[in-house]
């Protein structure tokens, strides 16, 4: 089985900090990791490697220093990893067609997984796009993946309905952060992850003439002023100070 | 040509409401589609809630699959040259919008709180990095594709008067090669965190299943009754169903008066709740990040907290 991980390098927004003054969030300095749910998409593509044998390559438009986080991957057992680079004006246009063509040129693959959306921006955009761009079927928002020599079930979680989808191969699936626990690799698999080989991509070699369809022309601070009323003494005179507050506020009737 | 299409009807309504403003700015007509059977009465309402014409899509395909309604409404923007559309946000539509905006090579914002025109080029802003932020995203190239999830725009007054046309077509697409086997409700109840005014919600802070009761109990007194939780408690401990669930991942609320106990207040938490009325936490550790997202909080063990507050607002509101 030949599965393809689509990763990407996002910052930590939990460590991220808001400007006080602007209120825009500080984009700089702060540290950058796989996003959580790509995580998911690897361990998924390990779980079917371990039954099926195969092989795992995973995909990252990213910068270079993208290539550290490819090893943490490697780390946790992918055989291969490929980083395109990051063109300067980018959207999900520009992203999901680099992706679909460095999975093209790879060319021979029965599963790519990606995660139902990236924790930063949290659209799922990459997926359903890759997948059209690929002219195969989607299962996104998958919660357990089942696969056979020949097709592939998933639970997929929809909302207000849990669906059961089958398809066969070639297939892209798209996986939540509920699917499964990503492992931790050994010391041994991140001394050995240092051997196993990270292809640079250029954009251009891929394919010419991307633009970005949308342009995001501002980033705007979202403030979260709060009256920060924190009770913490007696208990039974905090209680009652609460309640006073909320029947100022008119929310208790 | 501007196009709306969810298969919720109230997120409809919505969408028509906001496409209605959008197609007279553009001097274009708006066009309200619907996937399935013919149905005129649905069709009528759509017209009254603001749509020009009604484009009912007619196909065999019983149940939704991305790949065939992508082919479908990708036909409908082809035949109606349709410029601007809107889909509604919940997850088929998420997945409908992405994978058309890929079959089409089309821009697309997903999750949009407000879209509008701006220097004549449309304009869709969504929250970013788990709510620290606004991305103003602005359309350079044309068809364009916004979702926007339920409750963003109010729908117009409805106006039964209103005239359109009803076009019915048949569409056949190919079929895809995957295949739904069972489709199966989750929703466990009436319970509705979407719409609720009052909610008081859990997190791990509580050590047992049965806890629960000591937020439910402080939901009943508050005319609340609805009851809403962490990850943790929904998808990893399943003390309670996913429609108690709120969060980036979750339900996104904005009740007049929301209660956390036992929440840390991580910012994928506070990207649910943030847009509540009045935050109050309640928390054992006085450095919690939910105090910083609070209006009010205790400090205090809940076990001991919730029963008191319970009685106190009980005898309060008589
Ligand atoms: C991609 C992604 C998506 C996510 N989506 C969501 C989401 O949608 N919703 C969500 O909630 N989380 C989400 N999370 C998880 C989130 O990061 C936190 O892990 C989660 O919110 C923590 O839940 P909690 O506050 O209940 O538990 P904890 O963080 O364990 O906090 C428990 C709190 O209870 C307090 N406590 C303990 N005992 C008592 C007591 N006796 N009395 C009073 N207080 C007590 C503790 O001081 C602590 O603050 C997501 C994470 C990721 C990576």
């Amino acid at each position: 089985m030949n599965i393809i991980v689509c990763a990407k390098q996002v910052i930590d927004v939990s460590e991220m900090k808001v400007d006080p003054n602007t209120k825009k969030p500080i984009l700089q300095g702060v540290p950058q990791k796989i996003s959580d749910i790509d995580k998911n998409a690897m361990e998924e593509a390990i779980k079917i490697k371990e039954k099926h044998g195969g092989k795992i390559t995973v995909v990252t438009v990213g910068p270079s220093d993208a290539k550290e986080r490819i090893k943490e991957l490697l780390a946790m057992g992918a055989d291969e990893g490929i980083l395109v680079s990051h063109p300067e004006k980018y959207d999900y246009h520009v992203i999901s067609s680099l992706l679909a063509e460095a999975i093209k040129k790879i060319g021979e693959y029965d599963i790519v997984l990606c995660g139902e959306a990236s924790i930063d921006m949290f659209s799922g955009q990459v997926g359903p796009r890759v997948a059209a761009l690929l002219n195969i079927p989607q299962i996104t928002y998958a919660q357990s993946v089942t696969a056979e020599k020949d097709k592939v079930t998933a639970e997929r979680n929809m909302g207000d309905k849990a669906v059961t989808t089958e398809s066969t191969y070639p297939v892209l699936i798209t996986v939540t952060k509920e699917s499964n626990e990503p492992r931790l690799p050994s010391l041994m698999q991140i001394l050995g992850a240092a051997n196993k080989p990270i292809n640079d991509w250029t954009a251009d070699s891929l394919t010419s003439g991307l633009n970005p369809m949308v342009d995001t022309v501002e980033l705007k601070g979202i403030s979260m002023e709060r009256k920060n009323v924190i009770y913490q003494n007696d208990l039974d005179e905090s209680v009652s100070k609460l309640v006073d507050s909320l029947t100022k506020e008119g929310v208790l009737r | 040509m501007v196009i709306v299409y969810s298969d919720d009807k109230k997120l409809t309504f919505e969408l028509l409401s906001k496409g209605s403003e959008l197609a007279k700015g553009l001097g274009k007509k708006l066009t309200a589609v619907i996937i399935g059977k013919a149905d005129d009465n649905l069709a009528k309402e759509y017209i009254s809630f603001g749509a020009d014409n009604v484009f009912i899509a007619e196909t065999s395909i019983d149940s939704f699959k991305a790949e065939e309604y992508t082919d479908i409404l990708g036909n409908i923007v082809k035949e109606t040259s349709a410029e601007t559309i809107l889909i509604g946000s919940n997850k088929n539509g998420k997945e409908l919008a992405s994978r058309l905006a890929g079959k089409i090579n089309a821009g697309c914002v997903i999750d949009s709180t407000n879209v509008y025109l701006k220097d004549k080029k449309l304009t869709a802003e969504r929250v970013v990095y788990s709510g620290n932020a606004i991305a103003v995203e602005q359309f350079n190239s044309k068809p364009c594709i916004v979702t926007v999830p339920s409750k963003v725009f109010d729908p117009l007054k409805k106006d039964g008067g209103r005239k359109g046309e009803i076009v019915k077509k048949k569409i056949e697409v190919e079929k895809s090669a995957s295949k739904i086997l069972k489709v199966q409700d989750m929703k466990t109840g009436d319970v509705n965190v979407e719409d609720a005014e009052i909610i008081v919600s859990c997190g791990r802070g509580f050590k047992n299943k049965d806890d629960i009761k000591l937020v439910d109990e402080l939901a009943k007194v508050l005319k609340g009754k609805t009851v809403g939780c962490s990850r943790p408690i929904a998808a990893d401990l399943k003390w309670l169903s996913e429609d108690h669930w709120i969060g980036l991942s979750g339900h996104k609320v904005k009740p007049k008066l929301y209660i956390a106990a036992g929440i840390s207040g991580q910012i994928q938490h506070i990207a649910g709740m943030r847009d509540s009325g009045i935050i109050v936490a309640i928390n054992k550790d006085s450095e919690a990040l939910i105090f910083k997202s609070a209006d009010y909080g205790i400090v205090g063990d809940l076990y001991e907290v919730l029963p008191k507050l319970t009685n106190a607002v009980k005898e309060k509101m008589g």
